[in-house]
């Protein structure tokens, strides 16, 4: 981006892109460690993402601010202007991510029987891919590479494909083990927060196109 | 620019009161006007020549163009901030975190909380963060503050240590459960027969005891394929010495692979006549696991090919080929790796230790050879190993 004759602007919107990494990257530690706590049952390292849930919210907070400050005081044109409308839908996609770790980690004490529940065995792959999309979305952001982030785009599918197939095995282990229902409900829903984890990196990646082209990417039809 | 320190008033003060004193007592005038002017002017050349120690922190503390030329080839990437905006990032870092970094707020290279505790801070410090480049990627994160403003953030790369690591424990965990898994299925059974309440019919007994046999041969070859791995690691570093003559070795270790029953699928094409410098134990065992493999996943009604020639480049070799499923492009990197299996059910079935190409792997290396893997699934794969020739020719042995 070339620079600004209004240097204090500049400034600014470095701040607006450095707080969405900021954010960015606690969600992206959140959903690793929610996952990690799932799968070993670590009930500190859930109470730790759910404590972290808050710092996101308030640095979402901070960047709402900064970005209405900077349209009502600087009037933004053109690409300023996407960056700075990017940065504030993104701001609240992230905050969502966030969310759904959190929700992951709340379930962490839900699980019964841990050592012997075979479905759990199938969440890592899955969240892996999500937490993937999660991080190179951010990196696209970053870059202001629309390529990557058509890419992340088209990984997608991955997680959806992922989803339905845990869906029908946890579904079938269900009706094998009517004992552990409660506990397979709850790794549906997990599930299910982490399909939706991998949509929200696709609407950021969406917006992270919008703002480097001014264009949404054209083949859009994710959830 | 000279620069000039306040003017020596005292000094001159000092130097008129001396010479009038002079005048006065001595009563000569040229001396002590000739004392003065001297004197003076001196004080004049001081008063205009800078202080030495004044220069040194005349010059600029931090010039960050000069920096940036001292770090730019640097190995490390290595990033130098400015109240946490990037200004200048050496090839490295260009290389690993992109170009788009300069002129951006460091917390959007850093995106990782613990190097943005240490940014916010404006500290000095380390920290270990995952994720920089891609997404499994460990690196030391370095930040040094140097004056109100600038900051140097050095970048050290931990992945492979931590891979090293990493790749000990799955080894410890693997080998445990390789281990444990027979042993389960041998106390199971054995319980079972021991404490069968009505006692188990001769059939069952004799079914039981077939598969305890069976799960016990499992765990031997397990661990012997295990103290071989370990062995041969051990050795990993003294070259072999003993002369090889390979052709009957292979020829020999071949049909032992195969047993009686097998052997008439094997398809021998020893064009050549090499000698080599090796351990003949090794080389023997390498032969085997290639021979055993091929003929286990091959095709049944299809003949396993060895093949023995020598290259142009003083190398003899040996290319075992199968016919049958072939191996999926996705495996073959990991073929080597212990205990990784394509197809899990399939290989302990077919009593596999997982740790057969490793050995191979590891004999290779040992004797500075080099193991190619190629397939087409669909058709078959051919395990190639190329071994230096030893220089005595063959007549001499």
């Amino acid at each position: 981006m070339s620079e600004h004759t209004v240097k204090a602007f500049d400034e600014d919107i470095t701040r607006l892109r450095g707080l969405i990494a900021e954010m960015g990257g606690l969600a992206e530690l959140s959903i690793q460690e929610a996952l990690d706590a799932m799968i070993r049952g670590d009930d500190e390292l859930a109470e730790g993402v759910i404590l972290r849930d808050k710092k996101i919210d308030a640095i979402e907070a901070e960047v709402d601010k900064l970005a209405v400050r900077i349209i009502a005081l600087r009037a933004p044109m053109a690409d300023d202007l996407r960056e700075v409308i990017a940065a504030l839908k993104i701001a609240g996609v992230v905050e969502r991510i966030g969310d759904y770790s959190k929700n992951i980690a709340k379930r962490v004490g839900k699980i019964e029987g841990r050592g012997t529940f075979e479905p759990l065995t199938l969440l890592p792959a899955m969240g892996e891919i999500a937490a993937e999309m999660v991080h190179d979305v951010l990196t696209a952001y970053a870059a202001r590479d629309p390529v990557l982030a058509r890419e992340v785009i088209a990984t997608d599918e991955k997680v959806d494909a992922f989803y339905n197939s845990i869906f029908r095995n946890v579904v079938s282990y269900m009706v094998e083990n009517p004992k552990l229902i409660s506990s397979a409900a709850q790794l549906l829903f997990v599930a299910r927060n982490i399909e939706r984890i991998g949509d929200h990196a696709t609407n950021v990646a969406e917006m992270v196109h919008f703002a480097a082209t001014g264009y949404y990417p054209p083949d859009e039809d994710s959830a | 620019m000279q620069k000039r320190g306040a003017f020596p008033w005292a000094g001159s003060i000092l130097a008129v009161a001396t010479c009038v004193t002079i005048y006065w007592t001595t009563g000569q005038f040229m001396l002590s006007a000739a004392a003065l002017i001297v004197w003076l002017c001196t004080l004049w050349l001081a008063y205009w020549t800078p202080p030495e120690i004044q220069r040194v922190t005349e010059v600029e503390a931090y010039d960050v163009q000069r920096v940036s030329r001292l770090i730019e080839n640097s190995g490390a990437p290595i990033l130098v901030t400015s109240r946490n905006r990037i200004i200048v990032a050496n090839q490295m870092a260009r290389k690993v975190l992109g170009a788009h970094v300069i002129e951006q707020d460091a917390r959007v290279a850093f995106r990782q909380p613990e190097a943005i505790a240490l940014i916010d801070q404006r500290a000095t410090g380390r920290a270990r963060i995952r994720g920089v480049a891609r997404r499994r990627d460990v690196w030391l994160f370095n930040r040094q503050q140097l004056d109100d403003d600038l900051a140097v953030i050095e970048l050290i790369n931990q992945t492979a240590e931590e891979d090293i690591s990493r790749a000990h424990t799955d080894f410890v965990a693997n080998a445990s459960h390789e281990l444990r898994t027979p042993l389960a299925s041998i106390i199971g059974y054995v319980e079972t027969l021991l404490e069968g309440e009505p006692p188990a019919t001769p059939e069952i007994r004799q079914k039981f005891l077939g598969t305890i046999l069976n799960e016990a041969n499992r765990l031997q070859g397990l661990v012997s394929d295990l103290m071989s791995l370990s062995r041969i690691e051990a050795e990993k570093h003294d070259r072999p010495q003993e002369i090889v003559l390979l052709k009957p070795l292979i020829e020999k270790a071949s049909m032992d692979a195969a047993g009686l029953e097998r052997q008439p699928r094997l398809d021998f094409q020893l064009d050549a006549d090499p000698t080599v410098s090796g351990d003949p134990r090794q080389l023997e065992q390498l032969v085997r696991n290639l021979v055993d493999n091929a003929l286990k996943y091959g095709d049944p009604a299809k003949p396993v090919t060895i093949a023995l020639s020598t290259t142009d480049n003083q190398e003899a070799k040996l290319a075992v080929i199968d016919r049958g499923d072939g191996i999926a492009k996705e495996h073959l990197p990991h073929l080597t790796r212990r205990f990784y299996r394509t197809d899990p059910g399939r290989s302990r079935a077919s009593g596999g230790t997982g740790l057969g190409l490793a050995i191979v792997k590891h004999i290779v290396e040992r004797h500075a050879g080099r193991l190619d893997i190629t397939s087409q699934q669909g058709q078959g794969s051919t395990f190639t190993v190329r071994i230096p020739l030893n220089e005595v020719s063959p007549e001499n042995v």
